[in-house]
């Protein structure tokens, strides 16, 4: 689709200063099902919408957890995800083996981008095709990071990736302030809608599409099962789409734009601003 | 071996060089006792090295599930190791598996990792105890090289020549006649593990100062803490 | 030995084998000495020895102190060498047993601080997982056989609480509100326990006095100590190192042990 000639290798410039080989990855990132984290003062919440790639097979699992004190949500490609997955497991237990204490989650996403990047450079590698959403807790209070393919990563107080994410990304923009003070349940129903927003008009919220992890202060990372899913999903039950607001449901949040079409060689352009622009 | 952890080698000069000793007896008595929907565990405080006692508030048992508790004696730095590889190991087995190690598994692994060092062993004594997956209570005992036996009631450490008789006697109705061996009540085992450790104290120097008992019941584990004499 | 047995121009077969060689003493095979059993030599003793440290926590912090006397066998040889150490706001160390074990680990720990302070992420180490560290680097050491021939306390305030734990050459540790490794282990202890116990919550200044006592104790008593030492004291104020000072000494009944002989 994007066909380019400065895209054969990862390690190869374009004139105007792209990698499009990580660009394209982090297109990959898009093309998973959208993930919503979003922490209040005290937790971090992650919902996960779950695909399921056929008629008989399972969900795909989209939160796994790292540590009592981390957990992640997973867009892109699952079988990187793994890979980070057990890196970062790693990362905390052998800290938690040589320290006895939690491995703050800053550091674990510094290591992280580090290892990411190399596959950046290196013209043996391909980046990871996958977008995590971290959420964590330590004695600096609730984290919520995005990494992405291209191994930058982000502080974020509320953040959405994967497909159609924009427009739960725009929920989250909207109601920001309110995240703060929020409860855990307040929180996570927050985290519902945003995802809910994500969803074409005929698929709904469910106890088998719906995943939801938290941590936070004296709370262990943990994801619901499907009973403790429906009780949250009850909750916004019969709520109207669009955050419940019918005034604004003119101005309907962009619905992701197709890709550009095959007009000869061009460069994409990048959903997730990078450092070159 | 002198007090300090140094073993004399003597050279033709006839002068005495310390050589290196990479063990140490820190002492320590640990009792399992496994009932029908409980299992106790209980070991003492005193932790210490030759004639002198290191701390009196050392806690030999280590929490590793919710139904499962392990209690440790002999060289204390293999102790810690052990118990922090086995930690680390049962949360992965955790991510792997996603539910937590039932107490057999744990049972299992443990003596998988203790003969893997069976040419340089963790100088440990060790019982496990616990509720199995269908509720009973449990107890294994291991030897430091990794034999593991299930049992119904075991004591280890430094006083566990002491004890394990006793046990034989008033749990296991052993070389009685006359008499039928009926299953033991929480209470009882309770009563007798602190005779038990009350009895070690007045006669091994490296047991005594308080002892502490976890009780796995499927409530979970409660805690429990006696005094014992302190000198 | 395997190049001997079959001889050529440069290096004749010998007159005979296993055999005494002149001038030395003679091996009876299946015999173990200590020369032919050492294959490669480790530390099998400590050379420069730094003697007891003591450590007690008291209300809101935690003090550690030691002699600055390093002893070479019986002699002593440097007697101004700082034995306890800054590491961090956190953190207070001390350490006794081989003084160049002491300065490379030194070195190691003084480089972990700053490789954390360059992460400039708001985190610093805690004086439990310093302690838990130290347990692994020393039984790492001791299970190559091959120890760092020291023992430890470390100090500090964790969440608000005072820690003080030790770690020693095989890597033993546990934590508890008043410790003494060396001789300060049979002579400072009892007398620290005894305090401790009439006094549960000491104030700091209680507390460097009763370390100041005992070290006084040990001076008269433990042939390898001496009276010029520091104290260093951790609270939520932070740390302060003084030293070194000079302790009290009074042999003012010296005479009466030995005029009788």
């Amino acid at each position: 689709m994007f066909r380019n000639q400065y895209d054969s290798d990862v390690t190869v410039w374009s004139p105007q200063g792209r990698l499009h080989q990580v660009e394209y990855a982090m297109e990959a990132v898009k093309l998973g099902s959208a993930t919503v984290g979003l922490k209040s003062n005290t937790h971090a919440v992650l919902i996960a919408l779950k695909r399921a790639s056929s008629e008989l097979s399972a969900h795909q699992k989209k939160i796994i957890p790292i540590d009592t004190h981390i957990g992640i949500a997973i867009a892109g490609l699952t079988a990187d995800a793994r890979i980070l997955s057990r890196y970062m497991r790693t990362e905390c237990l052998n800290h938690k083996y040589s320290h006895d204490a939690l491995l703050p989650v800053g550091r674990l996403i510094t290591n992280l981008g580090n290892k990411m990047q190399i596959c950046t450079q290196r013209y043996d590698r391909r980046p990871y095709g996958v977008g995590l959403l971290v959420s964590g807790y330590d004695d600096q209070g609730p984290h919520v990071y995005q990494t992405c393919p291209s191994a930058n990563y982000f502080d974020c107080k509320a953040m959405a990736v994967g497909s159609r994410s924009q427009s739960a990304r725009t929920y989250l923009e909207k109601h920001l302030d309110e995240f703060l003070d929020c409860d855990t349940d307040e929180l996570i129903k927050h985290g519902l809608r945003a995802l809910r927003d994500t969803l074409p008009n005929e698929v709904e919220l469910n106890t088998k599409n719906v995943s939801i992890g938290i941590v936070g202060k004296n709370t262990s990372f943990k994801v619901f099962d499907e009973e403790g899913t429906a009780q949250y999903l009850r909750m916004i039950e019969g709520e109207e789409k669009r955050g419940g607001q019918p005034d604004t449901t003119g101005q309907d949040p962009t619905p992701p734009q197709p890709p550009p079409g095959g007009e000869g060689p061009q460069d994409p352009i990048p959903a997730v601003a990078m450092e070159t622009e | 071996m002198s007090l300090n952890g140094l073993a004399d080698c003597r050279t033709y000069e006839g002068t005495k060089i310390p050589s290196f000793v990479p063990y140490a007896d820190n002492g320590g008595s640990v009792i399992a006792i496994a009932g029908d929907d409980f299992a106790l565990l209980a070991s003492d405080t005193r932790l210490s090295s030759g004639f002198s006692i290191y701390t009196r508030e050392q806690r030999k048992l280590f929490r590793l599930s919710d139904t499962t508790v392990l209690g440790c004696s002999g060289c204390w730095c293999d102790t810690l190791t052990l118990a922090r590889i086995l930690e680390a190991r049962m949360q992965m087995y955790l991510h792997e598996h996603q539910k937590p190690m039932s107490t057999p598994a744990v049972a299992q692994m443990l003596s998988t990792m203790l003969y893997y060092k069976r040419f340089f062993p963790y100088y440990v004594s060790n019982v496990l105890a616990g509720l199995d997956e269908e509720g009973k209570g449990c107890v294994y005992c291991y030897d430091p090289v990794g034999h593991c036996q299930k049992v119904a009631f075991n004591a280890k450490g430094s006083a566990g020549a002491l004890l394990q008789p006793l046990l034989d006697n008033q749990i296991g109705y052993e070389n009685m006649d006359n008499v039928t061996s009926e299953p033991i009540h929480i209470e009882k085992a309770m009563a007798l593990l602190k005779d038990a450790f009350i009895s070690a104290a007045e006669r091994d120097i490296y047991t005594g100062d308080s002892i502490f008992i976890n009780i796995i019941t499927k409530d979970g584990i409660q805690e429990e803490k006696f005094t014992l004499r302190r000198d | 030995m395997a190049c001997m047995s079959k001889g050529d121009w440069y290096s004749p077969v010998q007159f005979w084998r296993s055999g005494p060689s002149p001038g030395s003493l003679y091996s009876f095979p299946g015999v173990l000495t200590a020369e032919n059993t050492r294959f490669s030599q480790r530390s099998q003793a400590p050379i420069t020895t730094g003697t007891s440290v003591l450590g007690i926590a008291f209300d809101g912090g935690v003090a550690i102190a030691a002699d600055v006397l390093c002893s070479y066998g019986s002699l002593a040889r440097f007697r101004d060498c700082p034995r306890v150490m800054h590491v961090n706001d956190n953190i207070i160390l001390g350490a006794g047993g081989d003084y160049a074990d002491y300065q490379y680990l030194k070195d190691v720990i003084e480089q972990k601080i700053l490789e954390e302070e360059c992460l400039n992420d708001g985190f610093s180490l805690k004086p439990k997982a310093l302690h838990c560290w130290l347990t692994r680097v020393m039984y790492n050491r001791r299970s190559k056989l091959d120890p760092f021939w020291n023992s430890f306390i470390v100090g500090g305030l964790q969440d608000n609480e005072p820690f003080l734990g030790t770690v020693d050459k095989l890597g033993t540790a546990y934590v508890d509100h008043h410790i003494a490794t060396g001789y300060g282990a049979y002579m400072a202890l009892p007398l620290m326990r005894e305090a401790v116990e009439k006094n549960p919550n000491m104030t700091q200044k209680e507390a460097q006095k009763l370390l100041i006592k005992c070290l006084q104790v040990l001076y008269y008593r433990d042939a390898r100590s001496y009276p010029k030492f520091q104290i260093a004291t951790l609270t939520k104020e932070g740390v302060t190192v003084e030293g070194p000072l000079t302790l009290d000494q009074n042999w003012e009944v010296a005479h009466m042990v030995r005029d009788g002989v």
